[in-house]
């Protein structure tokens, strides 16, 4: 009834409604898809840290977290990390309002700061690694390794994931699929940030006051 | 034709709402998320603690709320999305985050204690 009061004005509205309409059907249930994968992805990241939780004492002799971890590198990396959650949500307003280049813009800054984060962590590592603190050292090594590793994995299949959609959005623009596909990124880099808050709190923060 | 008046004051009336209400809450989560990052990195960065225990407990505490900032004002987790549907997901999940963390640090932590006395002592090469 309403296709056909407005189709007899006018024919573009009717098209972009019915698609508009369509779309929010179907990116409702990705989104819902989608989430589900998160909340699976989350029991990963659970079962992670109770295993860290279980062995992060047992040092085998080895260095203890006070003597190798460097606090201000992970204040620099969680800082990282946080604004580019940020910076993805200046993004957001954009891409509902239709606006590509402010869209690319915050999506390129989002993954430059991604960027860095995984850079500073793999320092770290490198770090670690040479000063005889390596995953083989001990059992709090080898989870250590496991949990922050698999986030630091994570990110860097959400930065792959932004270079892609930036490209993307170059070719297509913000049509209805894009616009999905950036929901779910925004929500997949989000979930990252939050697994990083039980990181350093239960790892670096925790591990250097205990 | 009637209709169509109608239709657009919902859209628009929607989609006003929505947005000004998520941009408001991104800029609270925002600004909750850095200072809630910032206290416990003082907190802990300032120098030795008195008391390990209740700072742990501090940092813990923030941590949770931080997450729940998240949540809300990030992924815009509420009662109405979806049907309730990611409510009850993300519900479900945090009932075995916390059953799978909390409950395998509980069993060892027992376990532990009840294996204390090893030859050679806390310090001991067992460890």
């Amino acid at each position: 009834m309403t296709d056909h009061a407005l189709g007899q004005q006018d024919t573009g509205p009717v098209w972009h409604q019915a698609d508009d309409h369509h779309d929010h059907e179907a990116s409702g249930a990705t989104v819902l898809g989608f989430w589900i994968y998160l909340m699976s992805d989350a029991l990963i990241f659970a079962s992670l840290f109770a295993m860290f939780g279980v062995v992060s004492t047992s040092y085998a002799g080895g260095p203890v977290p006070r003597e190798i971890f460097d606090l201000k590198l992970v204040a620099l990396n969680t800082a990282f990390l946080l604004a580019s959650s940020i910076t993805f949500g200046e993004a957001m307003p954009h891409m509902e309002a239709g606006r590509v280049g402010p869209t690319r813009f915050w999506l390129a800054v989002t993954g430059l700061l991604g960027l860095a984060f995984v850079s500073v962590e793999l320092y770290e590592f490198a770090h670690l690694i040479a000063e005889g603190a390596g995953p083989q050292r001990s059992a709090f090594l080898s989870a250590f390794f496991t949990l922050v590793g698999t986030h630091g994995a994570h990110v860097t299949v959400g930065l792959v994931w932004i270079a892609v959609t930036l490209i993307q959005l170059g070719q297509h623009g913000l049509i209805p699929a894009m616009r999905r596909r950036l929901v779910c990124l925004s929500m997949f880099w989000h979930f990252l940030d939050i697994i990083w808050i039980g990181v350093f709190t239960f790892v670096y923060l925790y591990g250097v006051i205990r | 034709m009637s209709i169509r008046p109608h239709d657009d004051a919902t859209l628009r009336g929607h989609g006003d709402s929505h947005g000004h209400v998520s941009r408001l809450g991104y800029r609270i989560g925002s600004l909750l998320a850095i200072m809630l990052t910032i206290v416990p990195f003082w907190l802990v960065m300032s120098g030795p603690q008195p008391a390990p225990g209740s700072t742990a407990a501090i940092i813990f505490g923030l941590a949770l709320i931080q997450i729940a900032v998240h949540v809300i004002c990030f992924l815009h987790l509420d009662t109405r999305s979806e049907g309730g549907w990611t409510l009850l997901a993300f519900l479900f999940t945090t009932v075995i985050v916390v059953v799978t963390i909390g409950g395998s640090v509980w069993v060892m932590l027992h376990l532990n204690g009840n294996m204390m006395p090893m030859p050679g002592g806390p310090a001991g090469p067992v460890r």
